[in-house]
């Protein structure tokens, strides 16, 4: 009898459990083009909580609330544009993951492309500075060094 | 560029960067700067807490007064409650904003630990929260006679908060100047 309970106990255990484990809710969309946008956006808005998740990703409970108010949102037709502006006047440019260039945001943007051309401008620099060593490296002999090396001859010449 | 200069070039980058990095290490990455610094305060109709009355933006500003977001659930609003009736005690106006609360044990809070609200606005849904940016009780905002938010504090108000960040821009707004 006891063993009986433990067989068929667990697995209606686990069954009766599973909603807990849903942490994330679920929306009905009336177009499954709203569907994908909500995917994206919510892939890209950060969650002001717990700041390196998105509110895709977040169980905190203004990701839920960022997150509902984003299908409210779509479904009453707003843009992507529009619904991103809205997080920001409330959260500032944080909330998105893909900021938006002006402002404070251009050095963050400008910064790749000027240590780039720094790196490219390093380099050439090192470069053209290697070629000139190896230039004057070269087994040929300058004019000064050419009569110095004829004088030191006529000397050794001299000693015989 | 003179060589010997040159080689005192990696010293000076590295400086350059121990001196951003020295930087990173005052700043904490949680305060998030508040996008509505210099803005009114947002519009809301919403009840208060305890009276039959319905509260709006005009009800609650006229003069200079903090706005403090809080509710039974979150544990560090209990750390600085008793400092926030201090604050009262010695005059500051203090609003409430009771933010995705229960009003019966709301109501029960303020009757064992006291009151130190002017007011508390019921925003049991978090929708003036979300217009305000908030997102983590205890929040506490210096909005100035005008309606015009000027400050955000995330996180316990304290003595030290207080004197050293609230309190300076308090004193300006109550002589009628801007920050």
């Amino acid at each position: 009898m006891k063993r009986s309970i433990g067989l068929f106990g667990l697995p209606l255990l686990v069954l009766w459990m599973a909603p807990a484990f849903a942490v994330i809710e679920t929306y009905e969309f009336s177009d499954p083009a709203l569907e994908q946008r909500y995917h994206d956006l919510s892939a890209e808005l950060r969650c002001p909580k717990c700041q390196n998740q998105n509110i895709a990703d977040s169980n905190a409970p203004i990701a839920q609330d960022l997150r509902g108010l984003l299908y409210k949102q779509l479904e009453a037709g707003a843009g992507d544009e529009q619904i991103k502006q809205y997080m920001v006047d409330r959260y500032g440019e944080f909330v998105l993951y893909r900021p938006r260039f002006g402002g404070a945001t251009t050095i963050l943007w400008l910064a790749p492309a000027l240590l780039l051309a720094l790196g490219v401008l390093i380099a050439a620099m090192t470069l053209r500075g290697r070629r000139k060593v190896t230039r004057n490296k070269s087994d040929e002999l300058s004019d000064d060094q050419r009569k110095r090396l004829d004088e030191l001859m006529a000397k050794a010449d001299q000693n015989k | 560029m003179p060589p010997r200069l040159k080689l005192f070039l990696p010293l000076i980058l590295f400086a350059i960067l121990a001196l951003f990095l020295l930087r990173g290490l005052e700043l904490d990455p949680k305060e998030l700067p508040s996008a509505l610094i210099d803005r009114p305060l947002p519009e809301f109709s919403l009840p208060a807490l305890g009276e039959e009355k319905t509260l709006n933006r005009v009800s609650v500003t006229g003069k200079a007064a903090l706005f403090n977001v809080w509710a039974t659930w979150c544990v560090s609003c209990r750390v600085e409650h008793p400092y926030l009736q201090q604050l009262a005690d010695n005059g500051v106006p203090i609003y409430g904003i009771n933010y995705k609360d229960e009003n019966a044990a709301a109501l029960k809070w303020l009757d064992e630990l006291g009151n130190p609200y002017l007011a508390n606005i019921v925003d049991a849904q978090g929708t003036l929260g979300l217009d305000l940016g908030v997102y983590g009780a205890p929040e506490t905002y210096l909005v100035d006679a005008q309606g015009v938010i000027r400050y955000r504090h995330v996180g316990v108000v304290d003595d030290r908060v207080w004197k050293t960040l609230l309190e300076p821009i308090y004193q300006q707004l109550l002589q009628g100047g801007s920050p």
